[in-house]
């Protein structure tokens, strides 16, 4: 039957069954393509606008608590980039038990002198409040401005802003979960149920099999993407394509790596406890050290070595530079070999030590 | 042609201490006959299976696959094979074809799936996925990856375990329309009737060693007599070994065993044996509760070798 034999190809049939099992997985396919989504609609929403700040102020019981609580309630507008104050006349002791509840941000106390103000200086509202009340009261007091203010410039255009940083991160975040969850436990399912054992007792080629599950965890990857990017495009207006082809680069490259350390993780494992805790702990470290929130230059110079040889931080570093910036793919090149190398090691380790049965 | 040959076949586990799961097992498969492994669970057919499978290596002895050996002639081997395991789960969101093309494509030569889906009757499921088959139609699908690859010789390990009556023979059918287009199968089971009914001889294993081969009528035919005699008394009194004694003086009665309430008699002859010993049990005043006279089974070959059943395995 030259015809039937032509219809059936191992390999497309192993992608094509990794693809159904997939997409017919509701679960799967929320946690892959819906979760970076949800982080980035979280995340974008929160620090889109400067959120306007509630200043909490005690005014101490005692002669001319009124007319202090006036003065900073009827100051200027416009001035203390858009602070609200929120006033209240208390006594000692009601106002130090608020100070310390965090209920309240700054005690103001009039002496004979003139003011005294109580706040915990290790909290940046604190701080705030301080400096925007004192500022009040001076120019009460009679203060003058040395030099006219303009209005604030702030940093909102499209590229420079915090989502912007974010999505290349979290796009990395979702390759790395993609590729671990993806592969691994797709694997490690396929053991439980004595699948991999029926597998190999037909003349299936091993290699086949590995190959079909990391080309079908490339494919699932290219919506993940997309979507991703899409949705950060029309939500936040982010544009991140500077060097469309060089980032492709990575996103190959890095898919395939978070694919290979999935199969090493999932080499060996005999039930989910056991590969979702190694999964867990293979990226823990990178969720908190590779800049996917924040910059990883944040971290102690010493550590930096180590931070840099994580697969996901030259994934991201990369992805920030040619998403975000344009740059090309010859600036890569260190970026791209820590990644290789990862991938290449994780797939032939995972390879060797892979149990079947 | 011998289809399996497995001589002196060992499979020790490390542990403490060595578990000796097969101990010594010879087994000769003719091409074309369904041959069977009967034994309890925990006997090693499994295990010895899974041996002739290449899926475990054995400790020692000597195995043959349709004439070829495991580390030599592996993929040859796997190409003529078909396979169903003891328990796998199949992906419970693919259909009944996408499995079977699945299976289809790890072959280079072997039926249309549709062929394998109407060969197991599961033409109406063609479409629907795993997660919805009955057990039965699971079971039937097992058959059907291992069938789709169109093998020489047909692995079953408790092919019919968990299903019930009905979906057990519609799987003997299955595996009888196999075994008559010359094909050869191996299959396990702690069912006697499974064996007696499918098998064209059967392998009654115990401890990891074969302890008994012939074809289901050979190995009753070695009871001494085709019939079983089973009775029991009201309120006996009577010590059983005596009365065991007089049963057996029966010309008839080939062997007589006691059991918790009951007496279980061999028997070559019924009518003749039957009159005998209810004027025995007259003579000595005792008075039956039950009697019941049915064809001797394999079970009854099990326990006359062992003392023990096939199904209390739990208990040794």
């Amino acid at each position: 039957m030259p015809a039937a034999q032509q219809r059936y190809r191992p390999l497309p049939q192993i992608v094509l069954s990794r693809l159904r099992t997939f997409y017919r997985e509701p679960g799967a396919v929320f946690w892959v393509y819906g979760f970076p989504l949800l982080m980035v609609a979280a995340l974008g929403i929160a620090f889109r606008t400067t959120p306007v700040q509630r200043v909490s102020v005690d005014v101490q019981a005692g002669a001319g608590a009124e007319a202090v609580r006036d003065a900073i309630a009827q100051r200027p507008a416009g001035r203390d980039g858009g602070l609200t104050f929120d006033v209240q006349i208390n006594d000692a002791d009601t106002s130090l038990r608020r100070l310390r509840t965090g209920n309240t941000d700054l005690i103001v106390t009039k002496t004979e002198s003139g003011y005294q103000y109580r706040f915990d200086d290790s909290r940046p509202e604190g701080r705030l409040a301080r400096m925007a009340v004192d500022d009040v009261l001076q120019r009460a007091a009679g203060r003058a401005d040395a030099f006219a203010t303009l209005p604030d410039a702030h940093m909102t255009e499209p590229g420079s802003r915090y989502v912007d940083f974010l999505v290349p991160g979290l796009l990395g975040m979702s390759l790395m979960g993609g590729g671990l969850w993806g592969v691994g436990f797709a694997i490690v399912d396929m053991r439980i149920r004595k699948l991999l054992k029926r597998f190999v007792a037909t003349p299936m080629r091993r290699s086949d099999f590995l190959l079909g599950v990391m080309i079908s965890r490339l494919v699932f990857m290219i919506p993940e993407v997309l979507v991703l990017v899409v949705f950060a495009r029309v939500m936040f207006g982010v544009r991140v394509s500077g060097n469309v082809g060089a980032s492709l680069v990575l996103i190959l490259v890095g898919a395939f790596t978070f694919a290979g350390l999935g199969l090493l993780v999932a080499a060996r494992a005999k039930t989910l406890e056991t590969a979702s805790g190694l999964m867990n702990l293979t990226m823990l470290p990178m969720w908190l050290l590779s800049g996917i929130f924040f910059s990883s230059d944040r971290f102690p110079q010493m550590v930096q070595p180590l931070i840099k040889a994580l697969p996901l931080t030259p994934l991201i570093d990369g992805l920030r530079a040619t998403m975000l910036e344009g740059a090309p793919l010859a600036g890569q090149t260190v970026n791209l070999a820590i990644l290789g190398t990862w991938g290449l090691a994780t797939f032939f380790l995972g390879l060797a030590f892979f149990r079947w049965n | 042609m011998l289809a399996i040959h497995c001589a002196n076949l060992t499979k020790t586990y490390p542990a403490r201490p060595p578990v000796e799961a097969v101990r010594g097992l010879n087994l000769s498969v003719n091409e074309g006959e369904c041959f069977g492994l009967l034994g309890p669970n925990g006997a090693g057919k499994t295990t010895t299976i899974e041996i002739l499978e290449g899926l475990l290596a054995a400790t020692g002895g000597t195995v043959e696959v349709l004439g070829m050996q495991w580390g030599r002639d592996d993929a040859a081997i796997r190409q003529r094979i078909g396979i169903s395991l003891q328990e796998t789960k199949l992906a419970e969101k693919l259909s009944v074809r996408e499995t079977l093309a699945l299976f289809r494509s790890f072959y280079k030569r072997g039926v249309d799936p549709d062929d394998a889906i109407a060969r197991v009757s599961l033409e109406d499921k063609a479409a629907v996925w795993v997660g919805k088959l009955s057990g039965g139609q699971r079971q039937r699908l097992a058959v059907a990856t291992a069938i789709v690859g169109d093998p020489d010789l047909l692995f079953l390990d408790e092919p019919t375990t968990g299903l019930d009556p009905q979906a057990r023979r519609q799987l003997w059918e299955i595996i009888r329309s196999f075994r008559a287009q010359g094909r050869t199968v191996l299959l396990t089971t702690h069912y006697m009737d499974e064996a007696e009914r499918l098998c064209d001889r059967v392998a009654v294993v115990d401890k990891g060693q074969v302890i008994a081969l012939g074809s289901p009528r050979e190995l009753i035919a070695s009871l001494g007599g085709e019939h079983m005699i089973d009775f029991s008394l009201t309120g006996a009194r009577e010590p059983a070994e005596s009365l065991l004694e007089t049963l057996r003086r029966i010309p008839a009665v080939t062997s007589a065993r006691h059991e918790a309430e009951s007496f279980a008699l061999s028997v070559s002859e019924p009518h003749v044996a039957l009159p005998a010993i209810l004027e025995g049990l007259r003579e000595q005043r005792l008075e039956l509760a039950s009697l019941t006279t049915r064809h001797a089974s394999l079970e009854d070959v099990f326990v006359a070798l062992t003392g023990r059943h096939l199904r209390e395995e739990a208990s040794h």
